[in-house]
This record gives C-alpha cells, sequence and structure tokens, in this order.
C-alpha cells in the first residue's frame, strides 16, 4: 500500500462548507479548548471505532464464549467512548451532546488512529489488532490516570482496570494461535503483518499531542515506546513467532485522514441518526 | 441550639429515610442485591444521592439512575438531584459482606481478591473450579465451571 499525501487545507475547508446540517458546521471554540477537544477526540474515537468494529462479531464468533468477550470488550470500549465524547462536548461547549459527536461526524472529523478501523478480517487478524491497540491502551490509560485533567484522569482511572482484561485476553490468543496448528499460526502470522504498519502511528507525536503533554494533561507516548515494544515482542516470542520487520508506517488519522475502511464502519453506525435526526426509543 | 439540634436529626431522619429508599432498588442485572450492596452508591444527603458506575460500559448505569429517581420519587424525595461520579472508580471491594452473602445464595460466585484463583462453587462449595470464559452473561460477570459437580456458573470479577 503506498503512503497517501496529506489533505491540503484548501481540500478540507472545501469539503467543511458542503455539509448543511452535520457536524461540518459547528461552531469555533476558542483556541485553547479547541486543543483539548481535539485531543479528547482522539481517545474517544480509538474507542468508539473499535468498539463498533468488535460489535460486528456479536453472533458470528467462532464460539459462544469468544462471541461473549468481544461483544463486552466492544461494550468496554464504547462505554469508554460515551465518557470521553461526552466530556469533548462540554469542552467544545457548541451544544453538540456525545450522540451527536458520534453520529453526526464525517470521516474528515473523526480522529481515531488507523489501527481501530482496519477490518476484522479473520479471528487471528482480529486478535492480533486487539493486542497490539489493548497493550497500548493500558500503557496510555496507565499515564492519563495522572492528567492535570481531572476528568480525563478519572476516565482513565477507570477504564484501565477494563483494558488490563482487553490485553490479557488477546494476549492469551495470539499465543494460542501462534502456537497452535498450522493454519492457526500461519493465520496469526498474517493477522500481525497486517497490524504491524499501524503500530507508529500510535506513538506520534504532533503540535496537538505535544501541547496536551505540556500542559500535563496528555501522554507522552514516547515514554513507553519501549515498554511496549518489549511487551509485544515477549508475546510474539511465546507465541513462536517472528517479529515482523517494520514496514513504512501510515500516519494521518489524528488529523482526518482515513482508510477507505472508516466510511464503511461509519455508514451502518451513523444511518439511523443521520436517516432520522433526534430519534430516541 | 435546641432548633438546630432538631433540624439536624431531621436531616439525619431524612438521610436515612433515602437510603431505606435506595436499598429498595435492586441491580437491573442481578435483581439479587440492592444497588446499596453492590456500592454504587456513594453518597447520600438529604439534596444529593451520589451513585458511581460498575463499569464503564455499563448499561444498567441509565436504568439505575431511573429506578433511583422513581424510588427517591416514590418516598417523596422529588427534589433530591442525582449525581454520578466516576472518581474513584467502582471497585468490588465496595460490595458490603451481606452482598457477596446475597450474591452467593443467588448462584453468583463474590469475587476473590485479586491475583487468587481459588474459586468456591456457590453450588457445592468446591474449589476444584476452572475458567471457562473471561466474560459471562454481563461484563461484571467472567464464567466458571466446577469440576467436582460440574455445574457453570458465573463469578462476579473482581475489579
Amino acid at each position: 500500500m503506498p503512503s497517501l499525501p496529506p489533505i491540503r487545507p484548501e481540500d478540507e475547508a472545501v469539503a467543511k462548507v458542503r455539509g448543511n446540517t452535520g457536524a461540518f458546521d459547528a461552531p469555533p471554540v476558542a483556541e485553547e479548548d479547541r486543543v483539548r477537544f481535539d485531543y479528547l477526540l482522539r481517545l474517544g474515537d480509538d474507542s468508539l471505532i473499535l468498539g463498533q468494529r468488535l460489535s460486528e462479531y456479536c453472533g458470528h464468533a467462532p464460539s459462544v464464549e469468544v462471541d461473549l468477550s468481544l461483544a463486552n470488550m466492544g461494550l468496554d470500549l464504547i462505554g469508554q467512548a460515551t465518557h470521553f465524547l461526552e466530556y469533548a462536548s462540554k469542552v467544545e461547549g457548541a451544544g453538540r451532546d456525545g450522540d451527536a459527536l458520534a453520529f453526526r461526524r464525517d470521516v474528515l472529523d473523526f480522529r481515531n488512529c488507523w489501527l481501530v478501523e482496519q477490518p476484522n478480517g479473520d479471528f487471528a487478524q482480529t486478535m492480533a489488532r486487539q493486542f497490539l491497540f489493548s497493550t497500548w491502551q493500558k500503557l496510555l490509560f496507565g499515564q492519563l490516570t495522572a492528567s492535570a485533567d481531572e476528568m480525563i484522569a478519572a476516565i482513565a482511572a477507570k477504564a484501565v482496570k477494563e483494558v488490563t482484561y482487553h490485553e490479557e485476553l488477546s494476549a492469551e490468543w495470539v499465543i494460542r494461535l501462534g502456537d497452535g496448528t498450522d493454519e492457526s499460526r500461519r493465520r496469526m502470522k498474517e493477522g500481525l503483518d497486517w497490524n504491524w504498519r499501524f503500530i507508529p502511528e500510535l506513538f506520534e507525536m504532533d503540535e496537538i499531542a505535544a501541547e496536551m503533554t505540556s500542559r500535563g494533561i496528555g501522554a507522552d507516548v514516547g515514554s513507553f515506546r519501549e515498554e511496549y515494544d518489549r511487551k509485544v515482542r515477549a508475546v510474539i516470542e511465546q507465541a513462536t513467532l517472528e517479529v515482523p520487520s517494520d514496514q513504512r508506517p501510515i500516519l494521518g488519522g489524528r488529523r482526518g485522514h482515513h482508510s477507505e475502511n472508516l466510511g464503511h464502519i461509519l455508514a451502518p453506525m451513523q444511518y439511523l441518526q443521520r436517516t432520522y435526526p433526534d430519534a430516541t426509543w | 441550639m435546641v432548633a438546630a439540634r432538631a433540624h439536624h436529626s431531621a436531616e439525619h431522619l431524612g438521610e436515612q429515610a433515602i437510603w431505606s429508599a435506595l436499598f429498595s432498588v435492586p441491580d437491573p442485572e442481578i435483581p439479587a442485591v440492592s444497588i446499596v450492596d453492590l456500592g454504587i452508591v456513594r453518597d447520600v444527603t438529604t439534596r444529593q444521592v451520589t451513585l458511581t458506575p460498575t463499569y464503564t460500559g455499563c448499561p444498567a448505569t441509565l436504568v439505575i439512575e431511573q429506578m433511583v429517581r422513581a424510588a427517591l420519587d416514590e418516598a417523596g424525595f422529588g427534589e433530591v438531584e442525582i449525581r454520578t461520579i466516576l472518581s474513584p472508580p467502582w471497585t468490588t471491594d465496595w460490595i458490603s459482606e451481606e452482598g457477596k452473602a446475597k450474591l452467593l445464595a443467588y448462584g453468583i460466585a463474590p469475587p476473590v481478591p485479586a491475583g487468587s484463583r481459588e474459586v468456591g462453587c456457590p453450588q457445592c462449595g468446591s474449589i476444584r473450579t476452572e475458567e471457562i470464559s473471561r466474560f459471562g452473561s454481563t461484563p461484571c460477570k467472567a464464567q466458571w465451571r466446577c469440576t467436582d459437580c460440574l455445574e457453570p456458573f458465573d463469578l462476579f470479577k473482581c475489579h
């Protein structure tokens, strides 16, 4: 897959005036809060999109137990997203609530990383994605529990306990499939290969991440890069697989540049609220 | 002075009445235990009831809030506010001893201390048990099985 060119600001500006009732018309917020708002979207969107991805498995997993695991992990993630996006809506102060942020923003306004929007593929690919993400998210939330933003700290402290389960469960599957039959081994290897190039984005430090870190609000992701690599390597070695070689990374999710996968996730997810705005039970 | 004390005791009585109203609210997922047993009620004053969710994605959170609202209305405390806090995060340590006994009687093994793998079967009491699935019928439970009486059961996960 070639590396894609960045979205030019002028393209984005054109895209944004086209909408008439969607998120594109959101009023601007104060500069200081905008950085925090954007950071909250990153946190919330990662959880929302992966939660939605896992929900696709509901009723389709290889066994009842796995079905429960995936649905429950999805639920945890959507719970995190609810807290982050509700808080983001308060920071934004533009009158759109967490649901509006989830269901009425378009692709360009999503701030999730590429890893979480990757297709489920087979079960091994799903577990490889989960393992690479949850290992990172646990380290991230561990650090965010000390955030100067009390709300972020509270959400992280609440969620980190749940993510611990996600990491354990997915690591166990990486090992079981990697060190399993010829077929499960091949599939896990392919699953890791598929997701590997999306790791560098998790550790990217752009202006927004850097500003949040300098204000004591955001996490310094670079500080746990080594620990992450060590943990991931240990599990892959226990799975008797080889650590994939680094590939050219794809970046841009944090700035609204996504793969085609995201649109396909949003279409069913947002359909109801787009078609029947403000529908309630 | 006398008036102040009278006021104080009225407030105290009010709080007691609210606690007993809340005690009658069952957990929607595990109706054998009340939300007070589970440690979901963090604080009660005559002006405000403070709740905390068990799990971030717990679908019962909203239902619980509605049930608390109904219980307060019925007990004549319609003006009492309901507030939800995340911090400090809920932990299974807050489940009362009475709550643990009720869980066990209901067929759910109460949480065991972190790190312990010694889980008693709620049916026969044997500790020869094994995990079937990390997740059970709700996010707060895991699926276990007794290798003596062979009954599967839910374990309330330590959290």
